[in-house]
């Protein structure tokens, strides 16, 4: 009598179909198949778009959204939103061109200080949004003009130049491995890393549980206040090694760095596949999702179209992304109530 | 249920019954007259640490600085009241400097000009109402996405130039007057006499008409507020028409204001627009808040900007106090709850120990 | 039965009291499982049951009290210091993760770990098969629990309480979206627990399952323990008593009345899912009572008849001409009202005050020159607290500080400030206590008394059998039934509500 007691047990038979199935209908494999279906016609076109060196600057170009994207996509899976990345970004690149600058620290420290700085405002951030209760989006738009400001008080209209900074460290801007920039090499090692810890470890279920349904999660006591906070820290650790990145790869550094990333990044997040009001959305996605915005931006360049079409493409893709995700829901919804309607006999 | 063994319920305990209500209300005063005492510092310390702060041209240049963004903050003001926001209201206003300024280049009129702009304001907003209202879809997203679109639109159509640009007519100087000179016989700047008297008149919807009654319930408990024959999409869409029109009206004043345009103009002021409202205490999640509130916010930011501007503080630090004020405004009112629950989770430990 | 009556309880709870604000939810909370048994908590709604077993359950922490584990004293800190403690949980709603798998649903917090701590999906996914295996249901442990009905949730969380390995098993209600089947199915599974050794604590509102798969019954009513005894000593009239613990004719005042001509008019209503072909009248002067079980599809009536949802065929004719689908605002011109299910989230704006939330479905009559006119607000609310008895301190208070029935109130008094001729009321008592309970009847006696049409939607069959005139029975969706106040007996009502699971259950 009911659908269902057949239905899964033909899943069940066959896990492994099921599972390329899922793969193949996952969001990752559209924005995939998106950017390549982009960059073959755009090749088709202009011929060096598909060159070595054009996929690096493509890669390189996207890199740095991306990494911003897994950081982001830990906070928005829990219900929150970080809009401080861009300012974190910039913070934390200043300080250390500036440590550069004025204090000749070794090139590995970068890195650790930037990652610090970040982590430090993350940590800020995610005291106040769970111990004080106040919504993300308040907080961290308080702190994107807190940190700002903050940058361009110690900036004070000051640039770091590329000559105070070391060239070890520059060198993971422009130096390849194998052909591969040293640039995507970091990031993607995040993103693999990040991927496997989001499958694969309970309190990064936790996350999406608390994000798909914050009640239930308090109920079955899971520890939402720590595992937040977590993520926010996180994100802005990651925002902190973006910050370093971004020193890196310009080899200069003024306090307009990292200006107005934050929409930039939410917008190539929610691309991905990621839901703004959380509980679903791979890191994997969102850094897709960064590439496919910039792959659009690299392909206007290529095909000559004039690069002033870049944001309105790109906001009426986001916007596009938004429609289908919500459309994709209603049609499980109606397909849900149709089966138990025909369970029932209705 | 509160009584058990008599059948006729017992009359409320009164003080105990009043206290929600009372704290919301008190809440709500309480913010106010925060914000007034603010306001009154903030006079205080510029008229202290600047000569020049107690003077007309004070008023006026903050009205110059702030206005336009203010006049955008009151229809942002209904947006998060109903429990929704706006991003897009920025590159609205980029949107439709571009819009005058490339009709203005191609030789139309300015007026034409100014109503293909407003039309092109309210297009935008109904396609935010539209996705927002009749899709159901998360308007945080939608608005990101048109604030990339817009923008994007504004660029396509300007490109890098400044419109009027070398061969171009000057905007009539009749006009851009009212962007740079004071109303007469006031030291008002036109941005912010409208954005007082659209202040008023959103004051009256908000707090008098069934509109703004509706509105509050859409923000509290949107579900009750359909089942008492409330049109919610109705209204949500409207409130993000006006959104569109308004701003587009804001860039025309700017457009006045700098005898010029550029697809950037006003980059990231959505931020500041938000901020505005929050800071005057309406509430993020919706349905609580004043435009009294929003008016005081504006003219503590407003002012607190002309003082550290004539302090010769950098314009960056200003950021760092608009941000702490943000933070502030969300602080305080959670501050009380905060220290009940972590007193009561000493309590429960204490308790525990015992058993 | 089978209680090893060497072995003392499994767990006590005595005297457990718990308020908020001024309401006292629970005022004499008691009951003691035994292993090996099934022991039923039965009381009307709005007896304290659910905060019983939010204590249980370590969400509530009781004012006054004490709860003995395998007679040590224990405090639940937190709903995990309970389920620690071996007590799980299965509620009424189900809520689970919509975005994570069944497996995951069912391991959340505690997925098995392979090496280095990571979570081994594929033991995971084994353990849940196994674990539906021992239900007998056949579920895909990675489907996400977006894509389950609603009974398939249900049997997810319990699979989720058993592979706790629970002594304690707590369930509110498991029953309530479950078809005959899998009702079966459950008790067949209770059974097992049962001779594992497992406390079982059964909440239901069809005593025939409590018959079937209890040993022990404890009876609740306003907030309190009433009493407590083997099934085989107790009857179905005795529980019935102790529930109510007053004679009908006092709750239940009823003027007969002559119903006058046909208002509503509902031909061949249909919504796809939901339910089929629904057609009925309903007269002025009468109460007509929608009954059956819950998710039989009544609520999802009454708000297409009133234009919440739009329907999908069929018609509703006010007063001889069609409302038009989905526009609530045309049905409350024609002068029809909804009093909705769930007073919290869509009867009231509960941080509203009671006048506002009077004045909130008359603000335009209540207008002039588009502007609410104060004094006419207050006048209203002043009028209808006054008429319906409402107990509050003042009317700007919020909603929320007034307890359960005066709420309900409030909510009949915003509809009736606008007269309409037809009154939907959706599960007008729920979770009120009983005192209010009789005087919202005696509200709705008079109405109908006064010519007004009420529509009323009922899950409690004493208020079915004691308020309507008519009684229309749906299940699954369609209607199965219609009696005459005369005709109407539970039994008759049961058997149209439940049909299949009555024949099976008795079987």
């Amino acid at each position: 009598m009911s659908t269902r007691t057949v239905e899964p047990a033909a899943d069940v038979d066959k896990p492994r179909t099921s599972r390329l199935v899922d793969l193949l209908r996952a969001r990752e494999a559209g924005i995939g198949l998106l950017i390549v279906v982009l960059v073959g016609l755009t090749s088709l076109d202009n011929h060096h778009f598909l060159s070595a060196n054009s996929i690096q600057q493509l890669l390189s170009g996207a890199a740095l959204i991306a990494l911003l994207g897994v950081g982001e996509t830990l906070v928005i899976v829990t219900r929150n939103v970080d809009l401080s990345v861009g300012s974190v970004l910039g913070l934390s690149a200043y300080i250390v061109g500036d440590l550069f600058k004025h204090e000749h620290i070794p090139a590995w420290s970068g890195f650790l200080i930037a990652m610090t700085v970040g982590a430090g405002i993350g940590a800020v951030n995610g005291f106040i949004t769970t111990v004080m209760r106040v919504p993300s989006l308040v907080v961290t738009l308080a702190m994107l003009y807190i940190v700002r400001g903050i940058d361009g008080v110690i900036v004070n209209g000051h640039i770091v130049n590329p000559t105070a900074i070391p060239h070890s460290f520059t060198a993971v801007g422009y130096q390849n491995l194998l052909g591969v920039p040293w640039l995507f090499i970091i990031v993607a090692g995040v993103v693999v890393v990040a991927a496997y810890a989001m499958r694969s470890y309970r309190a990064s279920r936790d996350l999406y549980a608390i994000g798909s349904n914050p009640a239930a999660a308090a109920l079955i006591g899971i520890p939402a206040t720590r595992r937040v906070f977590a993520a926010f820290v996180i994100s802005g650790t990651l925002a902190g090694l973006a910050g370093a990145l971004f020193l890196a790869l310009n080899a200069q550094v003024d306090n307009s760095a990292g200006q107005g990333y934050e929409l930039q990044v939410i917008a190539a997040v929610v691309v991905g596949g990621v839901a703004i009001f959380g509980g679903s959305g791979t890191v994997v996605g969102a850094a897709l999702g960064a590439v496919l915005l910039h792959t659009i931006q690299q392909a206007l360049v290529a095909l000559r179209i004039s690069a002033f079409w870049n944001g309105a493409i790109a906001g009426g893709l986001l916007l596009a992304a938004i429609a289908f995700d919500r459309w994709l829901t209603l049609r499980n919804a109606r397909k849900l109530a149709s089966a138990e309607g025909a369970h029932r006999n209705v | 249920m509160s009584d058990v063994m008599t059948p006729t319920p017992p009359k409320v305990d009164a003080p105990a019954a009043d206290s929600g209500a009372r704290r919301l209300w008190s809440g709500v005063a309480r913010w106010e007259t925060g914000l007034l005492v603010v306001l009154f510092g903030v006079l205080i310390f510029g008229a202290a640490e600047s000569s020049v702060f107690l003077t007309s041209s004070t008023l006026f240049f903050m009205g110059i600085n702030i206005g336009y963004i203010a006049i955008m903050a009151l229809p942002m003001t209904f947006v998060v009241m109903t429990g929704e926001i706006d991003l897009s209201v920025a590159s609205m206003l980029g949107l439709s400097g571009a819009v005058v300024g490339d009709l203005w280049h191609h030789g139309w009129g300015i007026w034409p000009a100014f109503g293909v702009a407003l039309l092109v304001g309210l297009a935008g907003g109904a396609l935010n109402g539209l996705l927002v209202a009749r899709f159901g879809l998360p308007s945080i997203a939608v608005t990101i996405g048109t604030l990339t679109l817009f923008r994007g639109l504004a660029e396509i159509l300007l490109g890098s130039v400044t419109v009027p640009g070398i061969g171009d007519r000057l905007f009539p100087v009749s006009l851009t007057n009212i962007g740079v000179l004071p109303v007469g016989g006031t030291e008002l700047s036109w941005s912010l006499l409208i954005f007082l008297i659209l202040a008023m008149v959103f004051g009256v919807v908000l707090h008098a008409t069934p509109l703004g009654r509706s509105m509050v319930a859409i923000g509290l408990q949107p579900e009750a507020a359909e089942f008492a024959g409330i049109r919610v999409t109705r209204i949500k869409f409207g409130l993000f028409v006006l959104s569109g029109l308004l701003s587009a009206f804001a860039g025309i004043l700017l457009t006045l204001q700098n005898s010029s345009v550029s697809y950037n103009a006003g980059v990231g002021l959505e931020l500041n627009v938000v901020a505005i409202a929050l800071f005057g205490g309406v509430s993020i999640f919706g349905g609580r808040g004043t435009i009294l509130g929003v008016v005081l916010s504006v003219a503590i930011i407003g002012s607190l900007q002309m003082a550290l501007t004539q302090m010769q503080v950098q314009p960056e630090k200003q950021n760092i106090i608009t941000g702490i004020l943000l933070l502030l405004s969300v602080v305080i009112p959670n501050g009380g709850e905060v220290i009940g629950r972590l007193r009561a989770r000493v309590r429960r430990g204490r308790s525990r120990s015992a058993a | 039965m089978t209680t090893d009556d060497d072995t003392g309880p499994r767990l006590v709870l005595s005297k457990a009291a718990k308020s908020f604000g001024p309401v006292a939810a629970l005022v004499d909370g008691s009951i003691t499982l035994y292993p090996g048994e099934a022991h039923a908590l039965l009381g009307e709604n709005g007896a304290g049951k659910s905060t019983l077993v939010k204590i249980l359950a370590g969400v509530h922490y009781p004012d006054s009290g004490e709860l003995l584990l395998d007679g040590a004293p224990v405090v639940f800190t937190g709903p995990a210091a309970a389920r620690d403690a071996g007590v799980s949980i299965i509620y009424q709603e189900p809520s689970l993760f919509a975005d994570l798998t069944v497996a995951e649903n069912i391991f959340v917090g505690r997925q098995p770990l392979g090496a280095r701590r990571r979570i081994d999906r594929a033991a995971m996914e084994r353990e849940a098969a196994a674990i539906f295996r021992r239900l007998g249901v056949i579920l895909d442990p990675r489907r996400l629990a977006r894509a389950l009905s609603v009974a398939d949730q249900q049997i997810v969380e319990i699979a989720k309480a058993l592979s706790l390995n629970a002594s304690v098993l707590v369930m509110d209600e498991p029953t309530a979206a479950l078809t005959s089947t899998e009702v079966e199915r459950l008790f067949v599974v209770i059974r097992t627990l049962r001779a594992q050794g497992s406390a079982v604590m059964f909440i239901s509102h069809r005593l025939e399952e409590v018959y079937s798969c209890c040993q022990r019954v404890t009876v609740m009513r306003d907030g309190s323990f009433v009493h407590t005894a083997p099934i085989e000593e107790i009857t179905v009239d005795q529980i019935i008593r102790l529930m109510v613990g007053r004679d009908l004719e006092s709750l239940f005042p009823k003027t007969v009345t002559e119903p006058g001509e046909v208002i509503l008019e509902v031909q061949g209503l249909t919504s796809l899912g939901k339910f089929k072909d629904v057609s009925f009248t309903v007269r002025r002067g009468e109460i007509v009572a929608l009954a059956g079980l819950v998710g039989a599809g009544r609520s999802e009536v009454a708000r297409a008849v009133f234009g919440i949802d739009r329907h999908d065929g069929g018609s509703v004719r006010f007063h001889g001409s069609e409302l038009p689908n989905g526009d609530p605002q045309s049905a409350m011109a024609a002068g029809v009202a909804l009093v909705p299910e769930d007073r919290r989230q869509q009867g009231l704006v509960m941080d509203m005050g009671i006048d506002q939330n009077m004045a909130l479905a008359s603000l335009y009559p209540l207008s002039s020159f588009g502007i609410i006119r104060r004094s006419s607000e207050a006048e209203l609310a002043m009028t209808w607290a006054g008429r319906l008895q409402l107990k509050f301190g003042r009317l700007r208070n919020a909603v929320s500080t007034l307890s359960g029935g005066n709420q309900q109130k409030v909510v009949l008094g915003k509809w009736l400030a606008r007269a309409p001729k037809l009154l939907i009321i959706d599960e007008p008592t729920r979770g009120i206590d009983v005192g209010t309970k009789a005087e919202v009847h005696r509200i709705l006696d008079g109405l109908v008394s006064d010519g007004m049409a009420v529509l009323m939607i009922s899950s409690e069959l004493p208020e079915v059998l004691g308020m309507a005139d008519r009684v229309l029975v749906l299940r699954e969706g369609r209607l199965t039934g219609e009696f005459s106040r005369a005709q109407a007996t539970d039994d008759l009502i049961m058997r149209a509500a439940t049909m299949a699971s009555t024949d099976e259950a008795a079987a």
